[in-house]
């Protein structure tokens, strides 16, 4: 290996490495958000919701678990458009991520309410709270803190599985990495590089994670 | 006097199980009643229903003579809006086995969050009544702490205040002291005998036969779901009528 020849791609090409994990950062963060939202959503719609509601929350779960998320990133790019829908690629990523991310969140937020345990929301409503209160005031601020671990695993599974946008030409971090190598050949330096950078991302998150665990705590 | 509790004919089945089987109770302001009986004979389960945490399937319950939890529309019985029924369960207050205070709030907290968010008031003034409530279980001096912070007892008498700052009709109370250790038991039975002085209506299930004797104004033995006796404490601990009270008082060793 040599390292001065590696210093020298490395200023040339940084620029376009930041891009790419700028890309990477952003369409997790997007598919992160999306899924977070639907997947709450589907995880109270299993919880409480009446028999037809769930058995259809299930069956998305199963699907979508049971699914590689590959597969799911080349049937959102070509079915999805099938549709009438226009989508760019990356639109195309986002929602196959968002749709992944949201089964595990769901998983997750089902799994928060459950260790809840009865006494609390009969304690609320025993003082005369509705079901929205109950669940804002007593119940979610329980959930948030029980499930926030296992939320930013998911998290973290999303930014890697993020990676996966190259087979559809997302220009983000891997494929970004792809276009310099086939240019310099220096294929062990630049893939441990990013390599290094996903590490960083991830290693932020579950920092930020506990941060936030801290500060829930009581 | 209007009575402030008013049960007739009252059924509830846990699918094929019927555990209260017609169950009739009236209670004046200011009577304290306790519920003995074994294990099963459905005390928690009746206390369930007044505060509408059990649907029931028949008979009546009037508390300070509103119907709650159903009415009659064209014959038929139906449920209450959830709405409303949130309103019935605010008309009575009860107290839990196992406390269940909200671990994410303060003892101030548990206690003003139904203030606030059921009567609507506002934050000062919530936080006035919740003081006043903590002073008088005594625990105003550790109204800041959570309740992972608090001994048994404490958060029991938390738990007391959160109900009873709500003002109200009728408090239930649920083996209170079940949970305790022995030495903590006093201290929240001192809080509920100090209610009782001040007039309170209640309602409470318990296994401290001393404390039922002491207290109580009435005393309502259950066996499989119907009150088999009731009455007078002293006539009720001295001379039970029936062969099961007496063996009952028995086994739980009142002299
Ligand atoms: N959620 C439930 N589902 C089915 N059956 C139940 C449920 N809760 C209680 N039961 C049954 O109802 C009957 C009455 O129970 P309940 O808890 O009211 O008894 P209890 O008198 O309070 O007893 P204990 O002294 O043990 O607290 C019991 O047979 C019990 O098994
Ligand atoms: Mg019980």
């Amino acid at each position: 290996m040599d390292l001065s020849a590696f210093f020298v791609e490395l200023a040339n090409v940084w620029p376009r490495l930041l891009q790419g994990s700028i890309a990477t950062v952003t369409v997790s963060f997007q598919a992160i958000a999306y899924g977070s939202v639907f997947g709450s959503l589907l995880g109270l719609m299993i919880f409480y919701g009446r028999m037809p509601a769930r058995i259809c929350g299930w069956i998305y779960l199963d699907f979508i678990r049971g699914t590689p998320v590959l597969v799911l990133m080349l049937a959102s790019f070509y079915i999805v458009p099938l549709a009438g829908l226009g989508l760019s690629a990356t639109g195309a990523g986002i929602l196959a991520l968002s749709a992944f991310c949201s089964a595990h969140v769901a998983e997750v937020f089902r799994g928060g309410l459950a260790a809840v345990p009865p006494g609390q929301a009969e304690a609320a409503k025993s003082v005369g709270l509705t079901f929205p209160k109950i669940l804002f005031y007593v119940l979610l601020p329980q959930v948030l803190r029980q499930a926030l671990p296992a939320w930013i695993n998911a998290a973290v599974e999303i930014v890697k599985a993020s990676s996966l946008l190259a087979v559809i030409s997302v220009p983000e971090l891997l494929l970004t990495t792809q276009q310099i190598v086939s240019r310099n050949f220096m294929n062990a330096e630049f893939y441990l590089v990013c390599g290094l950078i996903y590490f960083a991302i991830n290693l932020t998150l579950s920092k930020f994670g506990k941060l936030v665990e801290k500060r829930l705590a009581f | 006097m209007n009575s402030i509790l008013e049960i007739s004919g009252l059924r509830k089945s846990y699918g094929p199980l019927e555990v209260i089987k017609g169950v009739d109770l009236a209670m004046k302001p200011g009577e304290v009643v306790s519920i003995i009986g074994s294990s099963g004979s459905g005390k928690t389960t009746l206390l369930r229903c007044i505060n509408l945490l059990e649907e029931f399937q028949g008979g009546d319950i009037r508390i300070d003579g509103q119907l709650i939890g159903y009415k009659t529309s064209n014959g038929k019985r139906v449920a209450l809006p959830e709405r409303e029924r949130a309103k019935n369960r605010a008309l009575t207050g009860m107290a839990f086995q196992q406390f269940n205070l909200f671990p994410h709030m303060t003892a101030l907290g548990n206690v003003t969050l139904g203030l606030r968010k059921t009567r609507g008031m506002a934050k000062d003034e919530a936080v006035a009544v919740a003081e006043k409530w903590l002073e008088r279980v005594g625990m105003s001096q550790r109204k800041n702490h959570y309740p992972i912070q608090l001994s048994g007892g404490q958060q029991q008498r938390v738990a007391i205040a959160r109900a009873i700052a709500m003002n109200p009709k009728l408090m239930l109370f649920d083996e209170v002291t079940s949970a305790l250790d022995p030495e903590l038991v006093n201290e929240v039975l001192n809080v509920i005998q100090d209610l009782a002085n001040d007039g309170m209506t209640m309602l409470l299930v318990t296994h401290e036969m001393r404390f039922a004797y002491q207290v109580s104004s009435k005393v309502i033995f259950m066996e499989h779901g119907v009150i088999a006796e009731e009455g007078d404490p002293k006539e009720m601990f001295h001379n039970p009528k029936s062969q099961r009270l007496a063996e009952f008082l028995g086994k739980s060793k009142f002299q």
